[in-house]
C-alpha cells in the first residue's frame, strides 16, 4: 500500500466533491434539512385535534363539560353546529377528528342522578389516532364525572374517601414525552446512509461510467488504494454530518444528551465503515450511476427508515421483521444513537449494539475490497 | 527474463470472449524504440489486444511480455513500465489540467524532488503552458489527447500503448501529436499505437495490419505496399466513374476495382501490358479515359486488397 498513491485518489476525489455542486448540496444541505424535516413534520404527538360539538341541552353543565374539552390540549373546538349531518361532513372532509354530541336531556339526567351518555364519533382511518382520541375524550368526561361526584358529596356533607390505589407515574430518558426526542437521534442513521452508501455508490459508478476508471485501473496504483482513497475523503465527510446533526439535534432541538461523546463517533464511524462499504460493493456489482443509486437506496435508506426502529418500534413488528431486523446494521446504529441521546447508557453496556455493528463494518468492508478487481471484465 | 531486445513480446495471444474469438493466436515483437502501428478497422481486435497487454484484461491463452514482465503474472510490474491512452477520453474532465498532473504523477509515485520538472516537462511537451488552471473539459480535442499523453507518460515508461490517440481530432493537431510520439521514440521509448487512418499508419516504423482478430501483414509501410499487394496497380480517370466500375469489376485479368477520390484503382498482374487492353475494353463501353497509369500502391491499396482476398477466400471456405 503506497500512501502518495492513496493520497493522489483521495485528493482528487475531494476536489471532484468541491466542485460538483449535486454532492456538496447532499453532504451540507441535506443532512440540515432531513434534520429539520423530521424534527418539525414528523411529529408523533396528538395535540390539538381538532373537533367539532353538537351540545343539544344548551344547559350550564353541558357548557362546562365543553369548555373542559376546550381547555385540554389534545382537543381544539373549531366549530360549534347544530345537527348530525355537519358533524358527518365535518369527519368525511377530515376539518375534525372526533365529533361530540351532547344529548337534549344531559342536564336533567345529571340532576336525577341517572347515568348520562356523551357520544363521540371519531375517525377511525388513522386507528392510533382514534385510539388515542377516545382515550383523552374517555379522561375529560371521567374528570368532569368526579367533579360532579365531589360536588354532590360536598353538597351533603361528607368528605371525600382517597381512592385506594393509584398510579404515580415517572417517565424516565424522555420526560416530557415528546417524540421529537425519540425521532432525531435516529436521523443520524438516514443522513450516514446518504451521504455513505448513495453518495459513494455514483461516484465510483460514474468512473465505470465515464471511462476513467480503465485509465485508473492503467496505473500501479492497487485496488485497495482506488478504494481507500476514494472512501477516506467520504468518511470524513460523514463524521462531519454527524457532528453537524448531533449539534443541531442537542442546541436545535434541545434533545437531551446523556451519553458519551466518544461513543457516538466510535458508534458512528462503525457505520460508517459499514455504508460506505455497501455503497462501494454496490457500485462495483452495479457499474452504472442509476443502477447504483436505485440499489444502494433499497439496501441502506429504505431499511434504515422502516426497519431500523427509527420510527417504528421494532418490538411491536410480526416476530418474522423482528429477526430480519437483526440482520440489519441500522437497527443497532439506531438503537445506539437512542441509548446515547436519551438514556446516556454507559458504554460498557453497549456491547449488544456495538459488536454487532463492528462485525459487519468489517465484513462488509472485506467483502468490498474482495469484490473489486482492476481487470475490465 | 528480460529482453534485450524487444520491448514487446507477443506469443499466441488469443482472447474469447463467449464463443467470440477476439484476438486470434497473435505473434509479434517489437524492438526497443520502435513505433509499431497496430492498423485495422472497428472491431478488429486492435483495443482488446492493447488492453491485454496493458493487463487490463486477462488473455485466453497465450503468453505477452511487456517490458519483460508476464502481463497475465506480473501485471502490476507492467503497469509500473507503461503509460496507456484508452481509447476515449478519460481523464477527469472536472479537474484543472494542473489537477490531472498532479493525480497521475501521484499514481505513478514521480518522487516529490522530481515532480516539479516532470510536471513542467509534460505541461511543455503538451504545450499546454500557461493553461494549467483551465478546467480539462473545456479544452479543444487536440489539446485534451496531448494532454492524456502527457498525463501516461509522467513516470517515463520504456513503452506506452495508444489506443486510437487520434480519432476525433483535427489534422493539424494531429500532425503535432505524430512529433510527439517521434520525439519520444527518439528517446527510445517503445510506442504501440492503433489506428485506422491510413495515412497515420504511414508514420510508422513497423505495422501490423489486423483483421477480425488475425494478423493479416506485418512489415514496414514500404515493405507492405511493395509485397503485400496481388499484382500492380493502375489508376484511371474516366467518365462515367460509376459505368466504368461496374464494367471492369468484371472486366478479364482484373483482380480487384475500387473508386478513390475522383478516379479508379484497379489491381492487375502486369500493369504495362494491361494499360493498352484496358484503354480498349473501356472505349469499347463508350467510357472515355482521360488518363491512365501505373501507381504506387497506398497503404490503403494494400489493406483493401488484403482484407477483400481474406474475404474471399473466407467465402470459399464457408
Amino acid at each position: 500500500m503506497s500512501l502518495t498513491r492513496l493520497l493522489a485518489v483521495a485528493k482528487k476525489e475531494v476536489v471532484q466533491i468541491l466542485r460538483d455542486s449535486r454532492s456538496l448540496f447532499i453532504v451540507v444541505i441535506m443532512p440540515a434539512t432531513l434534520m429539520l424535516l423530521f424534527g418539525y413534520g414528523v411529529n408523533l404527538d396528538l395535540k390539538h385535534m381538532p373537533i367539532y360539538v353538537f351540545d343539544r341541552d344548551g344547559s350550564q353543565q353541558s357548557q362546562d363539560l365543553l369548555k373542559r374539552f376546550q381547555s385540554s390540549e389534545y382537543f381544539k373546538v373549531v366549530k360549534v353546529v347544530d345537527g348530525y349531518p355537519a358533524i358527518a361532513r365535518a369527519l368525511d372532509d377530515g376539518h375534525a377528528k372526533m365529533g361530540i354530541v351532547i344529548p337534549w336531556d344531559f342536564s336533567q339526567r345529571l340532576r336525577d342522578g341517572g347515568p348520562v351518555q356523551v357520544q363521540a364519533l371519531v375517525d377511525g382511518t388513522d386507528d392510533n389516532t382514534a385510539n388515542v382520541l377516545i382515550g383523552y375524550a374517555q379522561a375529560v368526561v371521567q374528570g368532569y364525572s368526579a367533579q360532579i361526584q365531589l360536588d354532590w358529596l360536598r353538597q351533603h356533607g361528607q368528605s371525600l374517601q382517597p381512592a385506594p390505589l393509584s398510579v404515580e407515574t415517572r417517565t424516565w430518558y424522555n420526560e416530557d414525552l415528546e417524540s421529537s426526542a425519540f425521532i432525531i437521534p435516529g436521523v443520524l442513521a438516514l443522513v450516514m446512509s446518504v451521504i455513505g452508501a448513495f453518495l459513494t455508490s455514483l461516484t465510483i459508478a460514474r468512473e465505470w461510467e465515464r471511462g476513467s476508471m480503465e485509465q485508473l485501473i492503467s496505473t500501479p496504483v492497487s485496488a485497495m488504494e482506488i478504494m481507500f482513497g476514494k472512501l477516506a475523503p467520504y468518511f470524513v465527510l460523514g463524521m462531519f454530518d454527524t457532528m453537524v446533526c448531533a449539534l443541531i439535534a442537542i442546541y436545535w432541538f434541545h434533545v437531551p444528551f446523556r451519553g458519551s461523546f466518544v461513543t457516538l463517533l466510535i458508534s458512528s464511524a462503525l457505520f460508517l465503515v459499514v455504508v460506505l462499504s455497501l455503497g462501494f460493493f454496490i457500485s462495483v456489482i452495479a457499474k452504472t450511476q442509476f443502477a447504483a443509486c436505485q440499489i444502494a437506496l433499497l439496501v441502506t435508506f429504505l431499511p434504515a427508515f422502516l426497519l431500523s426502529g427509527f420510527l417504528f418500534a421494532i418490538e411491536q413488528m410480526p416476530v418474522a421483521l423482528q429477526i430480519i431486523t437483526r440482520i440489519l446494521p441500522a437497527r443497532y446504529y439506531v438503537s445506539l444513537l437512542k441509548k446515547i441521546f436519551l438514556k446516556g447508557t454507559p458504554t460498557a453496556m453497549l456491547y449488544g449494539e456495538l459488536i454487532p455493528l463492528a462485525v459487519f463494518a468489517f465484513v462488509l468492508a472485506l467483502l468490498a475490497t474482495r469484490s473489486f478487481h482492476k481487470r475490465l471484465e | 527474463m528480460p529482453d534485450q531486445e524487444n520491448s514487446v513480446v507477443v506469443e499466441n495471444l488469443v482472447k474469447r470472449f463467449g464463443t467470440f474469438v477476439a484476438v486470434d493466436r497473435l505473434c509479434l515483437e517489437i524492438r526497443k524504440g520502435e513505433v509499431f502501428g497496430f492498423l485495422g478497422p472497428n472491431g478488429a481486435g486492435k483495443s482488446t489486444t492493447i488492453r491485454m497487454l496493458c493487463g487490463l484484461l486477462k488473455p485466453t491463452s497465450g503468453r505477452a511480455l511487456v517490458a519483460g514482465f508476464d502481463v497475465a503474472r506480473k501485471p502490476e510490474s507492467v503497469r509500473q513500465n507503461i503509460g496507456y491512452m484508452s481509447q476515449k477520453f478519460s481523464l477527469y474532465n472536472d479537474l484543472k489540467v494542473i489537477e490531472n498532473l498532479h493525480l497521475f504523477a501521484g499514481l505513478y509515485s514521480v518522487p516529490r524532488d522530481k515532480l516539479k520538472e516532470r510536471i513542467e516537462w509534460a505541461l511543455s511537451m503538451a504545450n499546454l503552458k500557461g493553461q494549467e488552471n483551465l478546467i480539462t473539459g473545456t479544452l479543444p480535442g487536440g489539446w485534451k489527447q496531448r494532454m492524456a499523453l502527457g498525463c501516461a507518460v509522467l513516470h517515463k515508461p520504456p513503452v506506452i500503448f495508444l489506443d486510437e490517440p487520434t480519432s476525433g481530432v483535427d489534422p493539424i493537431s494531429r500532425r503535432q501529436f505524430w512529433d510527439l510520439i517521434h520525439q519520444m521514440a527518439e528517446e527510445g521509448v517503445t510506442v504501440f499505437v492503433t489506428t485506422h487512418y491510413m495515412e497515420e499508419a504511414e508514420y510508422c516504423n513497423r505495422l501490423a495490419l489486423i483483421f477480425r482478430g488475425k494478423m493479416v501483414a506485418l512489415g514496414t509501410p514500404s515493405e507492405l505496399k511493395r509485397d503485400s499487394m496481388k499484382g500492380e496497380l493502375l489508376l484511371i480517370e474516366c467518365e462515367p466513374l460509376s459505368k466504368a466500375l461496374e464494367a471492369l469489376q468484371s472486366a478479364p485479368d482484373v483482380s480487384d476495382a475500387a473508386v478513390f477520390g475522383n478516379a479508379l484503382h484497379l489491381v492487375v498482374k502486369d500493369a504495362a501490358e494491361a494499360m493498352p487492353r484496358m484503354k480498349q475494353y473501356l472505349a469499347g463501353r463508350a467510357i472515355a479515359v482521360n488518363r491512365i497509369e501505373q501507381i504506387r500502391p497506398s497503404l490503403e491499396d494494400v489493406f483493401v486488397s488484403l482484407t477483400t482476398a481474406r474475404d474471399a477466400a473466407e467465402e470459399v471456405k464457408a
